[in-house]
């Protein structure tokens, strides 16, 4: 019988880049500057690392493929370094990686760092990406908010939700991701919004408009871990755990079966009654003190607080409207301003979520500090509702 | 006795506005203030001469799956995407027909179709079986010219055999001639006219009335008992004056649809031909007649069976499902004569792996998914391992046709990200009838025709066009069932 991740590998250190359209600065930057960070903050030279997971989504743009650029950007001492892609979950799997090395004893000192540089493409949103041979000769060329975009309409129709009401609750979503995201100086995009600006921006997707969807962003992230044993000998204290690492892949059944009905993501249901029961969580709503969770578009970020067992079936538009998921709210989500604000490079994006935890959890977030969190959860959706790769982290301090 | 068993039509849903056209070149080409008037029907950007054929074609067969009868396809076009890969074997494909068939694309003269109705009617009576013949047009013009006034895109089929014959056939008549009235080398787009007075009078005036006159003495007929007398072409009263010159009562003329469509070029005497069917009375007797290098003629009489058969639309189905276009620019850019600006998602590499295509040709061509035998699950793309929940059975599905199909709408979005030649680009889930899931691209479909629980059909279309190599890409999209608008709804 599997025992869990819980509270078998501490963080010895994390790092992140300022994110944004860095047009001044190569991937090869962007990892440096998450990496020096991090190694600071863990206190630790590269001859201490005995492994490496490196996380990066897009081939054509960014860096290419293999553990190559990674080590040759960072000059690492020839210790392995894994590529790991799974669309935006990917930089939840590098960490998965590094942390399931430490535990099984296999390395003392794991790094896991995503970098993403989407902006050497010449034009907005995410670049478009290869698919195979087969599937572009029967599937849409579709774009990821029009994937979305579909959740809206389903979930509309499951729970016959008033499409105005909808449509504010999701604005709701942006307006207190911009609000968090102006406080935080290595996000993105630093400006308050109103809901008004939100109803009125061009329409991208039905129902989804401009301030409906995320940043596209460039930049890096990284996590160092070890064991907490490893982490106190080295004089650290107040240490953040591992609690739960899941990882769900769709089988199919969403997207080909006639089952599913289009109003939420099977997947991150599944994933986050496995990683409560890992970090065991009882009572979520109560337990989780802040989440960030992948707000791709506001209403992938609506529909998971369903997901997540946060909200009641069908009772996302209320919390997201009684502002339970404000700063000020119950459960603090995207208190760094989320990937709407602090920015989405694929590749890091989950390392960055796991940084806004790390940061709240030893008290060093600074305006945005949160008081006293316990858990926080952190949430990637990569792919489609219908069909993506879904992870569920949850840290917290140890022993909690 | 050998005739028509079947017969079906396709016109476009767009109707492009003559006035439209008219005005916005009215600058430079004053001259077709009199062609100004009505509608000629156009293709979709998705659409070639391939599709078109495939729709007419499920118009004749109807939604059975089953159509092993067909026994020989030939495709007759003069506007053909391919110059080399069977066209047929798209359309044989799409069709999903026994690949045992004779398949073969016939092109090159205005009355090849009729030709290929002679042939087919050969085989017939040497004991091959039904004979399916199709015949699209979907032709290139020049901007300003009167061409594009004139011709609209469309698709017939008859279906040819011996077993519940609606129109028998009595006689034909043939002639190769090289007057060259148009022509067009390989590789050209768009043909090239000589003077109407010339093909008129020393053209159509002195060849066809001999060839009408043949083909009636071959069918033991006189002039006289002619009720239908087809003869397409652009030229105003031409039908009426053969007709008159070969002594065919001027009421039999067939009015040969150019205020509503257009002249669908080899098409157009086998959709006249279809829309005469949909009314014609038992006894009655047709001559169809095209020019073209010569001509052709084929007489039939219509039997007692014409009753107990209606294509699934039909030309008057077809003609009430127009949709009027105004948006002269709209044509010019899916005819390829105006591009348009398309920023850098308009530059991703459509490419097609053809050993890929090859292997799953009957999912992409045809339609076809995979049904679980044991839990009758269909799942799409066909696979060995089936998507159910714990119970994931190895190679138990058999093929399962889903073009015929219909289904509803789960969710849908119509997006202006991405490059699309009609935005915006709407697609979504769809649930089919007896079981079925594919995210599907919506055609033939304005913003806000789509909704959730809509139901839909399928479509046969061009799904991306490779420019850098010349390649069509197909694939099946879905469109709200028009249903008001049947042709079982304007019988009455």
């Amino acid at each position: 019988m599997a025992t869990g991740i819980r509270d078998k590998v501490a963080i010895l250190g994390m790092g992140c880049s300022r994110f944004g359209e860095r047009w001044e600065a190569s991937p090869e930057d962007l990892m440096v500057e998450a990496y020096n960070e991090a190694m600071a903050d863990a206190g630790i030279g590269p001859e201490q690392l005995d492994a490496a997971w490196f996380s990066t989504h897009m081939d054509d743009v960014g860096v290419g493929r293999g553990g190559t650029p990674m080590g040759i950007a960072l000059r690492l001492p020839n210790i392995g370094v894994t590529r790991v892609e799974n669309f935006c979950a990917g930089g939840s799997e590098a960490i998965r990686g590094a942390v399931y090395a430490v535990a099984s004893g296999a390395c003392d000192i794991a790094i896991a760092l995503g970098v993403e540089k989407l902006k050497d493409t010449g034009y907005g949103g995410l670049p478009m990406a290869t698919v195979g041979t087969y599937i572009p000769q029967w599937y849409p060329n579709a774009v990821a908010p029009a994937n979305f975009a579909q959740l809206a309409a389903a979930y509309q129709r499951k729970h016959g939700v008033d499409p105005g009401l909808l449509k504010r609750a999701m604005a709701h979503v942006s307006v207190k991701s911009h609000a968090n995201g102006a406080l935080n100086p290595k996000a993105h995009l630093r400006k308050p919004i109103t809901e008004e600006q939100v109803l009125r921006a061009p329409v991208i997707a039905e129902p989804l408009g401009l301030f409906d969807c995320c940043g596209v962003s460039d930049g890096a992230a990284a996590v160092i871990v070890t064991t907490p044993d490893i982490a106190r000998g080295m004089g650290k204290r107040d240490l953040v755990t591992f609690k739960a690492l899941q990882v769900s892949v769709s089988s199919g059944w969403e997207m080909h079966s006639n089952e599913w009905d289009g109003s939420y993501v099977h997947t991150a249901r599944v994933a986050v009654r496995k990683a409560y029961q890992e970090a065991g969580i009882r009572d979520p709503r109560k337990q989780i003190s802040m989440l960030e969770v992948h707000d791709c578009f506001s209403i992938t970020e609506l529909v998971t607080m369903e997901d997540l067992f946060i909200s009641e079936e069908g009772g996302a538009v209320r919390d997201v409207l009684d502002g339970v998921f404000d700063a000020d709210g119950a459960i603090p989500c995207q208190i760094d301003g989320g990937l709407k604000c602090f920015g989405h490079p694929i590749g890091a994006s989950g390392i960055r979520m796991l940084y806004e935890m790390y940061l709240q959890l030893q008290g060093r977030a600074g305006e945005r500090q949160l008081p006293g969190p316990v858990f926080g959860l952190t949430h990637n959706l990569g792919g489609q509702p219908s069909q993506n790769v879904c992870s569920v982290s949850i840290v917290g301090r140890e022993g909690a | 006795m050998i005739g028509i068993v079947a017969y079906g039509a396709y016109l476009p849903r767009l109707r492009l506005s003559r006035q439209a056209v008219f005005e916005a070149n009215a600058w430079y080409a004053p001259q077709f203030a009199g062609k100004a008037r009505g509608h000629r029907a156009m293709a979709n950007w998705d659409e070639d001469s391939v599709t078109l054929a495939v729709a007419a074609a499920r118009d004749c067969l109807g939604p059975d799956d089953d159509r092993s009868r067909v026994r020989a396809l030939t495709l007759a076009s003069s506007s053909l995407p391919f110059a080399e890969r069977l066209n047929a074997g798209i359309v044989a494909e799409a069709l999903t027909l026994d690949e045992r068939i004779q398949a073969q694309d016939v092109t090159g003269s205005q009355r090849i179709a009729l030709s290929a109705i002679g042939q087919a009617l050969a085989a017939v009576r040497g004991g091959q079986g039904e004979s399916l013949v199709l015949a699209a047009d979907c032709r290139d013009t020049s901007a300003a010219s009167g061409s594009e006034l004139d011709y609209g895109d469309g698709a017939a089929a008859v279906l040819l055999g011996e077993t519940g014959v609606l129109a028998e056939f009595l006689g034909a008549a043939h002639r190769t001639v090289d007057f060259v009235d148009r022509f067009r080398l390989a590789g050209e787009t768009v043909d090239y006219h000589w003077e109407e007075r010339w093909i008129r009078d020393e053209g159509i005036s002195k060849l066809m009335p001999v060839l009408i006159g043949e083909a009636l003495a071959d069918a033991d007929l006189d002039a006289s008992a002619v009720n239908h007398f087809i003869f397409p072409g652009i030229f105003p009263k031409m039908d009426a004056q053969l007709a008159a010159r070969c002594g065919i009562a001027a009421g039999a003329v067939v009015d040969n649809l150019n205020s509503q469509v257009g002249d669908t070029g080899v098409a157009h005497g086998l959709l006249l031909l279809a829309s005469v069917l949909e009314r014609a009375q038992p006894g009655q007797v047709i001559l169809l007649a095209q020019f073209g290098n010569g001509g052709e003629a084929l007489v039939f009489r219509v039997t007692e069976a014409i009753n107990r058969f209606r294509p699934r639309v039909g030309v008057s189905g077809w003609l009430a499902r127009g949709q009027e276009e105004t948006r002269y620019t709209r044509f010019l850019s899916f005819k390829g004569q105006l591009r348009l600006e398309r920023g850098m998602r308009g530059e991703q590499d459509k490419k097609t792996a053809l050993t890929t295509l090859y292997r799953h040709r009957r999912a992409i061509l045809g339609l076809v998914a995979g049904r679980c035998r044991e839990t009758g699950q269909v799942h799409f793309p066909p696979s060995r391992v089936n998507y159910t929940p714990g119970q994931p059975l190895q190679d138990t599905q058999q093929p399962w046709k889903l073009a015929e199909r219909q289904g509803r709408v789960l969710s849908w979005s119509a997006e202006y990200l991405s490059w699309h030649m009609s935005p915006p680009n709407q697609y979504g889930q769809v649930d089919f009838d007896g079981g079925g899931r594919i995210l599907l691209e919506f055609t033939d479909v304005e913003r806000g025709d789509v909704s959730t629980g809509c139901e839909v059909e399928m479509v046969f279309r061009i799904k991306d066009v490779d420019e850098k190599r010349g390649f069509n890409r197909y694939f099946w999209k879905a469109t709200p069932v028009r249903r008001g608008n049947t042709h079982a709804d304007q019988a009455e």
